[in-house]
């Protein structure tokens, strides 16, 4: 399956990543060289083969449904590019 | 008093209960070291000197006493991928460029708590993307190691390079570090350290800046394979904060050292050869065997058919889940936002495109695309199955043996930009190391011999899941039969 600049540009946009045009030809050479290699794959028979998400063979842990942390609204507003008054700030977004 | 920056963990925790030098004078000493070294070396992207003298005389106190915990008045580096409390935290990017974390991950929780004195955070791949610790936003790290064939600067692995280049340096006793695909046994054995990766979920996670969170493992790199013990059991806990933590005890692996391979069956896989690995690594290997057996183990030749899927089935499993975790930075709450923008979504991608570096936007896009409408199936389930099949490999072969032996890696360490053109190259590098993390076992690499060049060489051994203890005591015997005594000449 080869990639072109336009499944590229719109890869890109799917990550959020703003991606000048001519960096679009270098990126789809650049990511068909690893797919080509990742096609190897396929030569696995996998017929049967549960998908294998995790590692770790125990049930989740419970905890009682109650509070067990909370009121730091500054040191949740401490790393934000912008805020004000208690809250984030960001651009105007209805448009 | 001689060079306390040269004692093992073992050694100056030794001598600081029995109070032959204080804290305050081994913090002062490493501190001396960071300053003349960094410049040259880059392993350190913050210096938190002032916090270190604080917590030194602090553990002096309790020493006094005749108190204190089991890592009492050592000074340690932390790879920057750990949250510290009021200490910027970036793993190594720009888009994390300012951050202080309001609080502390669990891991570094238990090291301060058990009386560990923090130098300062340790470079990094960005994001711990990266097998050079050329992706950092801060530079890449250099390797203490020279080769006799050129004085060219080496890279010394990643991406927990700037761990692995303190410890080798003496600009630190032993260091944290993470490991996703060999992040913490490959620069160990490109730097003549031990390092060693646990059984998925022994270390808490909480508070370490995600990659690929079904990989990603904190543990260990030191000066010696009791160093790491010591070290590694300190880091672990049960902490319901991380889901996938387990709930087990984390023993005095130091214990398992001394005890030789008497009974042991160690296995050695006969896929773990690539072209073009030098003959000195193949004779590394067989060295590795010959010492295990005079140790009274017996050499099991075994296979584990699926080793060549380990990697192109790594390369769709962690960008797929990068591009999740790292959804996060949009630019809105933390992390870099940019200045001008025309709409939201063009805010988020210019953020994102500022912040992130190359390899990093690379392995996002990947992520994106095997996550995507009609490729879903064909690339990221079928890598899911392919990662089942090489955990069913390991599963095989542990009622014929107790521990694999492997070499580390596939060289010895590389000049720093020798493999920037394809990216391909740099990803073979994990190649012995992300069989472990796909199935979760535990693995360490031990320096054992060196390349023609004099460069550092590791064997790797790989352990069942939660049997850390015979891994070490594997790893002993390396360390002993290998009298691995060389160091870098200091050059910085």
């Amino acid at each position: 399956m080869a990639i072109d600049a336009a499944t590229v540009r719109r890869v890109a946009h799917l990550a959020r990543i703003k991606t000048p045009e001519d960096r679009l030809e270098p990126l789809a050479a650049e990511l068909n060289g690893i797919l080509a290699w990742i096609e190897q794959l396929n030569e696995v028979d996998v017929a049967g083969v549960e998908p294998m998400t995790s590692n770790v063979h125990q049930p989740l842990h419970l905890r009682d449904d109650v509070v067990t942390d909370g009121g730091k609204r500054d040191d949740v507003l401490s790393n934000a590019p912008r805020a004000a008054d208690g809250f984030f700030v960001v651009p105007k977004v209805v448009e | 008093m001689s060079d306390l920056t040269k004692l093992t963990l073992k050694a100056a925790l030794d001598g600081l209960k029995a109070r032959d030098f204080s804290s305050e004078e081994i913090t002062r000493a490493f501190v001396a070291n960071i300053d003349a070294a960094n410049p040259r070396l880059n392993a350190y992207v913050v210096q938190t000197t002032d916090k270190a003298l604080e917590m030194a005389r602090a553990s002096d106190a309790r020493l006094a006493k005749g108190e204190g915990g089991p890592l009492e008045g050592a000074p340690l580096g932390i790879k920057d991928l750990f949250c510290t409390d009021g200490v910027q935290t970036t793993a190594g990017s720009n888009m994390l460029r300012g951050f202080v974390p309001p609080y502390e991950s669990t891991v570094t929780s238990n090291l301060w708590a058990d009386g560990a004195v923090m130098l300062g955070k340790l470079n990094m791949d960005e994001f711990a993307m990266g097998s050079s610790n050329e992706t950092s936003a801060f530079g890449p790290v250099v390797n203490p190691w020279k080769s006799s064939a050129s004085n060219a600067d080496l890279t010394p692995g990643g991406s927990s390079g700037g761990s692995a280049s303190a410890v080798a340096g003496d600009l630190c006793l032993a260091a944290t570090a993470s490991d996703t695909g060999g992040s913490i046994r490959q620069p160990a054995a490109f730097t003549g350290t031990v390092g060693m990766k646990p059984t998925y979920g022994r270390a808490s996670r909480f508070g370490m800046v995600a990659f690929a969170s079904s990989l990603d493992q904190a543990g260990p790199i030191a000066k010696t394979v009791e160093d790491a013990a010591i070290l590694l059991r300190s880091m672990c806990s049960f902490d319901p904060k991380d889901s996938t933590s387990l709930d087990v005890e984390a023993p005095d692996w130091t214990q398992s050292l001394g005890k030789g391979a008497k009974g042991l069956r160690i296995g050695i896989p006969k896929e773990y050869v690539v072209d073009g690995m030098p003959a000195e690594q193949m004779d590394l290997w067989e060295k590795g065997k010959a010492w295990l057996r005079d140790a009274g183990a017996e050499i099991v030749d075994i296979s584990l058919p699926h080793t060549r899927y380990a990697l192109p089935a790594y390369y769709i499993i962690a960008p797929a889940e990068a591009s999740s975790n790292l959804a996060r930075y949009d630019g809105m709450r933390f992390g870099h936002r940019a200045d001008k923008a025309s709409s939201l979504t063009d805010l988020y991608e210019t953020s994102r495109a500022e912040g992130f570096g190359k390899e990093v936007q690379r392995r996002l896009t990947i992520g994106a695309y095997v996550l995507s409408a009609g490729f879903y199936d064909a690339y990221y389930v079928r890598a899911l199955k392919v990662r089942r099949r090489i955990a069913m490999d390991f599963d095989a072969v542990w009622d014929k043996v107790d521990a694999i032996l492997t070499p580390s890696t596939p060289s010895a360490a590389f000049a720093i930009g020798d493999k920037q053109v394809d990216p391909l190259q740099m990803y073979l590098n994990d190649i012995f190391t992300v069989t472990a993390n796909l199935a979760g076992l535990p693995g360490i690499s031990v320096p054992a011999g060196l390349d023609k060049g004099g460069l550092p060489l590791g064997l790797q051994v790989i352990g069942k899941a939660l049997d850390e203890a015979t891994v070490f005591q594997v790893a002993d015997v390396l360390e002993q039969s290998a009298g691995f005594t060389a160091r870098p000449e200091k050059w910085w």
